[in-house]
C-alpha cells in the first residue's frame, strides 16, 4: 500500500505540492489528472524518491521513502515506473534492455534474468523484437519496451508518468493495450495521464489536481463523469473537446 | 679515412627502426596516459559544480593554450634546474601525456555530459546504483558516442610526438635529422618519414569516419 500524507515539495520558492494525502491499496488504479504545472509528475518523481520532499511523509508498504535510513536503490526495485520519455538503453539489444536490471541489480544469474526478460517482452508484445537494436523501434514499441524493462524487475507497484505524451496519435493505442492488460493483470497503478477517456475505462479512483492540490477526487463516475467542482469540470471541458 | 659525410645505406635501417619504435612507444604511453587521466578529469567536471568546474578548467586552459613544444623545454629545464637528470623519455612522456589529457578531458566531459538526465533517471528508477548507472549505462553509451573524436586526438597526440625531439628523445624525427647531418640527403630522409605518419595517420582517420558514418545511421 502505498500512503501519502501531508506532502509539500519546492522547487526554491515554488512552492508545487501543497499537502498532498492520498491512499493507494494493492490492486488498485489510481489516475492522476490535472493541467499542466498542477504538480501531478512531481508527485510520482516523490513516490520513487527521484525527488525530495520537504514536509509531509510517504510510506510504501511500511517504508518511509524519504527517511534518511531508508536504502532507496532497494525501495525503487518495488516501484517500476515509465517516463513521458522512454529512455531505451540504446547500446543493448532489446532483451538486453530488460534483463540489465535483474542481472545487476537483483543479482539474478544470466540465464534467469533473460527468461524474466523475455516473459516480460513477450507480454507487452515485442516478442519478434529480442535482438533488435531499441533505436530502430517505433517509439510506441520503445515504450512498451520500457515497461517491460520495467516488470521485469518484479516490482509491486507501477508508475506512470504521461507515458503515451510523447507519442504520434496513432501509437497511443498499443501503449494504452498494454496497460490494458497489466490492469487485468492486478498490477497498482498510478497513471498520470492526459487520456481521459482511458483514465476513466481502467481506474478504480481518479484525483484531480490543480495548483498543488487535489481538487477532487473519487470514483471515475464522480469525478469525470459528474464532477462536482467548477475547476474539475473546466478542466475537463477543455480536455474532452 | 672516407669522404666526411656517408650515403643512406641498409646499415641505417635498425636505427630508422629504432625511431620508429621510439616513436610508436611515446605516442601509445600518452594516448594511454593521457585517457585514462581525461577520462577521469572529464567525469569529474561533469560531475562537479560550476567552481570545481571553473578549478579544473583553467588548468586544463594553460596545457592546452601554451604550444607544445614550449611545454616541453619549460618542464625539462625546470626539471635540469631542480637538478634532476631525468631521461629524455619520461620527460616526454609526462608532458606528452598531460597535454593529451587536457584534450582528452574535453572529449569525455562532453560525452558524460550527454548521457545526463532523463537516461541516469529512468536507469535509477530500476534500482540501480549511482556507479551502477555509470558502469553500465552513461559509461557504454557515452564511450561509443566520442569514439570519433577521441581518435582525432590520438592522431593529433602521434603527429605531435615529433616535437618531443627538442628534448633530445629519439624517436623518428630526430633520428632523422641525425641521418641527414652525416650523409646530408634531407629529401630522400624527409619525405620517407612524411610518408611513415601518413601511413599510420591516414587508414585510422578512415577508420574514424567509417565508424562515425556507421553511428549516424
Amino acid at each position: 500500500m502505498i500512503n501519502i500524507q501531508n506532502v509539500h515539495k519546492s522547487f526554491g520558492d515554488l512552492e508545487v505540492l501543497k499537502g498532498i494525502n492520498l491512499d493507494v491499496k494493492k490492486g488498485e488504479v489510481l489516475s492522476i489528472i490535472g493541467g499542466s504545472g498542477s504538480g501531478k509528475s512531481t508527485l510520482l518523481y516523490c513516490i520513487n524518491a527521484i525527488e525530495n520532499i520537504q514536509q509531509g511523509n510517504i510510506i510504501v508498504d511500511g517504508i518511509d521513502v524519504h527517511h534518511k535510513d531508508t536504502n532507496q536503490d532497494k525501495l525503487r526495485q518495488k516501484l517500476g515506473m515509465v517516463f513521458q520519455q522512454w529512455n531505451s538503453f540504446p547500446h543493448l539489444t532489446v532483451l538486453e534492455n530488460a534483463a540489465l536490471a535483474p542481472r545487476i541489480v537483483s543479482g539474478l544469474s544470466k540465464d534467469e534474468a533473460i527468461s524474466i526478460a523475455e516473459k516480460e517482452l513477450i507480454h507487452v508484445g515485442l516478442g519478434d523484437k529480442f535482438d533488435v537494436y531499441p533505436t530502430k523501434m517505433s517509439g510506441g514499441q520503445q515504450q512498451r519496451l520500457a515497461i517491460a524493462r520495467a516488470l521485469s524487475m518484479r516490482p509491486d507497484y507501477m508508475l506512470f508518468d504521461e507515458i503515451t505524451s510523447a507519442l504520434d496519435p496513432e501509437l497511443v493505442g498499443e501503449v494504452l493495450d498494454t496497460l490494458r492488460i497489466l490492469r487485468e493483470d492486478g498490477m497498482t497503478m498510478i497513471t498520470v495521464t492526459h487520456e481521459i477517456a482511458f483514465a476513466r475505462e481502467v481506474s478504480d479512483h481518479v484525483a484531480f489536481f490543480h495548483q498543488g492540490v487535489i481538487e477532487e477526487m473519487g470514483t471515475p463516475d464522480e469525478v469525470i463523469t459528474n464532477p462536482k467542482k467548477e475547476t474539475t469540470q473546466k478542466f475537463l471541458s477543455k480536455v474532452l473537446t | 679515412m672516407g669522404s666526411l659525410f656517408t650515403p643512406l645505406s641498409w646499415n641505417d635501417t635498425g636505427f630508422i627502426l629504432t625511431g620508429i619504435l621510439n616513436t610508436v612507444t611515446i605516442s601509445v604511453v600518452a594516448i594511454v596516459v593521457g585517457s585514462i587521466l581525461g577520462l577521469i578529469v572529464g567525469f569529474i567536471r561533469s560531475e562537479s559544480n560550476k567552481y570545481t568546474n571553473a578549478l579544473l578548467g583553467s588548468i586544463l586552459d594553460v596545457l592546452r593554450s601554451v604550444p607544445l613544444i614550449i611545454q616541453l623545454i619549460l618542464f625539462s629545464t625546470f626539471i635540469g634546474i631542480l637538478g634532476y637528470n631525468m631521461n629524455p623519455f619520461v620527460t616526454g612522456s609526462i608532458v606528452l601525456s598531460l597535454y593529451t589529457m587536457a584534450f582528452m578531458s574535453e572529449v569525455f566531459r562532453g560525452g558524460f555530459d550527454s548521457v545526463h538526465g532523463s537516461m541516469e533517471i529512468a536507469s535509477r528508477s530500476l534500482g540501480m546504483t549511482y556507479w551502477q548507472t555509470v558502469r553500465y549505462v552513461r559509461f557504454p553509451i557515452s564511450l561509443r558516442a566520442i569514439f570519433p573524436s577521441w581518435l582525432g586526438v590520438a592522431l593529433s597526440v602521434i603527429k605531435d610526438s615529433a616535437l618531443v625531439s627538442v628534448i633530445g628523445y629519439m624517436e623518428l624525427l630526430r633520428t632523422s635529422e641525425q641521418l641527414i647531418s652525416r650523409t646530408q640527403q634531407p629529401l630522400e630522409i624527409l619525405i620517407g618519414v612524411g610518408i611513415f605518419y601518413f601511413v599510420i595517420s591516414y587508414p585510422l582517420s578512415l577508420y574514424g569516419k567509417y565508424v562515425e558514418r556507421k553511428m549516424a545511421v
